[in-house]
């Protein structure tokens, strides 16, 4: 198998590569990590008539504590977000989820800003980004935009990217106090696209109840979402088996998940509620593990 | 870096890549795969080439140390970099490398045929996590896919050469 012909860019600053997607326009495909990108070329099923390669722009590979959270410049390496002591530290949820990405050899190519734009709707990135309210950096020649995840996802492969822009970071909100976090997915093996993915946060008050819930799910529908009558459910209210029992019926009564090759809507009705119970259980348990130690 | 060379519709770069220690130059067209530019332009066909489209393993090969498949990167995007493959492993032609020691010994291969991408990511898995746990070795191959072995073997091969990695006999 072979890419079809196109023109290859190298960039080496962001200022280059911005200038080039400015000129080249709808032509011109960014290539990242590859891992999504070159199989569709390998199968012809992408025929763009210049490539811009990213790999050199140096300043787009970070991570960094800012704003009370954590920004990830666009081609930080899957594998190095899956290393950083700082992330296990101050985004549990991102550090499980991203071992759910592909497999360890895709990992090692594959980028942060690669899996957000490509916007698959069974991507474990874009589930952390909508269940912590995450925010997106676009930048074009000519402006900068920050998007929240709903504003950003807009459908399956689908994003609200410009031809001219590239996603240039993400940031994320660092780990409050009193807070579990847990990520879980359903998938026909290790690093397999999930089925249903699930990140749940959940922050306990003072007096053991709880004060923030937030339930994320993947798979279950064309972009992230977030199971809003759920987390309401949850507020307010004292941990309880009953109560995590509840929030996975109301979790699998709202999302509206499609049947294809893979599983019928019911199964993942079924899955999702399974694993808000079993994620909420094992949230408020790190919680309350930590104030015991 | 790499520079372009002529004109026209079939844009091709200079390249200079390191494979297994030696520096290759070449000029290239940009649309070959670092998995045909090995076989077919450097003749190092033992890294095979299964799915082309990133799913079997089959091409894995480590790129500045990192297991990586090699049918997902440009050749013109290795320039620079070192890229080692299977030809790198044993130390001559009558003794195996541990990793292909242990595989021969407990029949981690049939017909071989994913074999070269497992040994590479073992040997950099291996680098990373001398003493892995059953599970953590079959996490780590989930991407590696074979069709003859039913992956019994395999991991059994890849404990033993931790084994044999972490107690080099001597002599
Ligand atoms: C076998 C296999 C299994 C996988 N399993 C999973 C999985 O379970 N979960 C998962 O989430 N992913 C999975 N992936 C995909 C992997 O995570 C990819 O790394 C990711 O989707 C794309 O990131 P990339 O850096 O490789 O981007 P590329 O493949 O280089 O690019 C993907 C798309 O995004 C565009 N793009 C890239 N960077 C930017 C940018 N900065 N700004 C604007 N546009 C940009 C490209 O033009 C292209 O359209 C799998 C891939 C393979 C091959
Ligand atoms: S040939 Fe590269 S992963 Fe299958
Ligand atoms: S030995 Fe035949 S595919 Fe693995």
């Amino acid at each position: 198998m072979k890419p079809p012909r196109f023109q290859y860019h190298v960039p080496e600053s962001l200022d280059e590569a911005l200038g080039l997607l400015a000129e080249l326009g709808a032509d011109a495909k960014p290539l990242a990590g590859g891992q999504s990108l070159v199989p569709l070329l390998n199968m012809r099923l992408a025929r763009p008539g210049h490539l811009l390669d990213l790999n050199r722009v140096a300043e787009l590979d970070y991570l960094t504590e800012r704003d009370g959270g954590l920004a990830l410049g666009a081609m930080t390496r899957q594998r190095a977000v899956e290393r950083s002591a700082l992330i296990r530290d101050r985004c549990p949820l991102l550090a499980q989820a991203i071992r759910y990405v592909g497999h360890l050899p895709i990992r090692t190519r594959g980028t942060i800003g690669g899996s957000v734009a490509h916007a698959d709707p069974a991507a474990e990135l874009p589930g952390v980004l909508a269940a912590l309210d995450g925010r997106i950096t676009l930048q074009s020649r000519s402006s900068t935009r920050v998007l929240d995840p709903a504003d950003f996802f807009l459908g399956v492969l689908a994003s609200a990217a410009t031809p001219e822009e590239l996603v240039t970071e993400i940031w994320l909100p660092a780990v409050p106090e009193r807070t579990g976090q847990v990520w879980l997915e359903v998938a026909r093996r290790h690093g397999d696209y999930a089925l249903v993915g699930l990140g749940a946060s959940v922050t306990l008050d003072g007096d053991g109840t709880i004060s923030e819930a937030r339930l994320a799910l993947i798979g279950v529908g064309p972009v992230p979402v977030r199971a809003r009558r759920a987390e309401e459910r949850l507020r307010g209210e004292w941990p309880a088996t009953s109560l995590f029992r509840e929030a996975g019926r109301l979790v699998s009564a709202e999302i509206q998940p499609e049947t294809d090759v893979h599983a019928t809507s019911e199964y993942r009705r079924r899955v999702a509620a399974v694993l808000t119970e079993r994620a909420l259980a094992e949230a408020t348990r790190q919680i309350t593990r930590e104030t015991v130690e | 870096m790499s520079a372009e060379v002529g004109a026209g519709s079939a844009q091709r770069r200079a390249i200079r890549v390191t494979v297994n220690g030696v520096v290759y130059e070449r000029v290239v067209e940009p649309r070959l795969l670092l998995s045909d530019f090995l076989r077919h332009e450097l003749g190092l066909t033992g890294t095979h080439v299964g799915c082309e489209h990133g799913v079997c393993g089959a091409c894995t090969v480590l790129v500045n140390g990192e297991p990586a498949r090699s049918c997902l990167m440009l050749a013109v995007q290795a320039d620079g970099l070192a890229i080692e493959t299977v030809e790198s492993l044993a130390p001559d032609e009558e003794r195996l490398h541990p990793l292909q020691q242990a595989f021969w010994d407990r029949h981690g291969l049939q017909c071989g045929f994913c074999t070269p991408g497992l040994l590479m990511l073992l040997k950099s898995f291996l680098a990373e996590n001398p003493s892995p746990s059953e599970e953590e070795v079959r996490e780590a191959i989930s991407g590696n896919l074979c069709r003859c072995t039913g992956y019994q073997n395999i991991v059994a091969a890849a404990l033993e050469a931790a084994r044999l990695l972490r107690e080099p006999v001597a002599g």
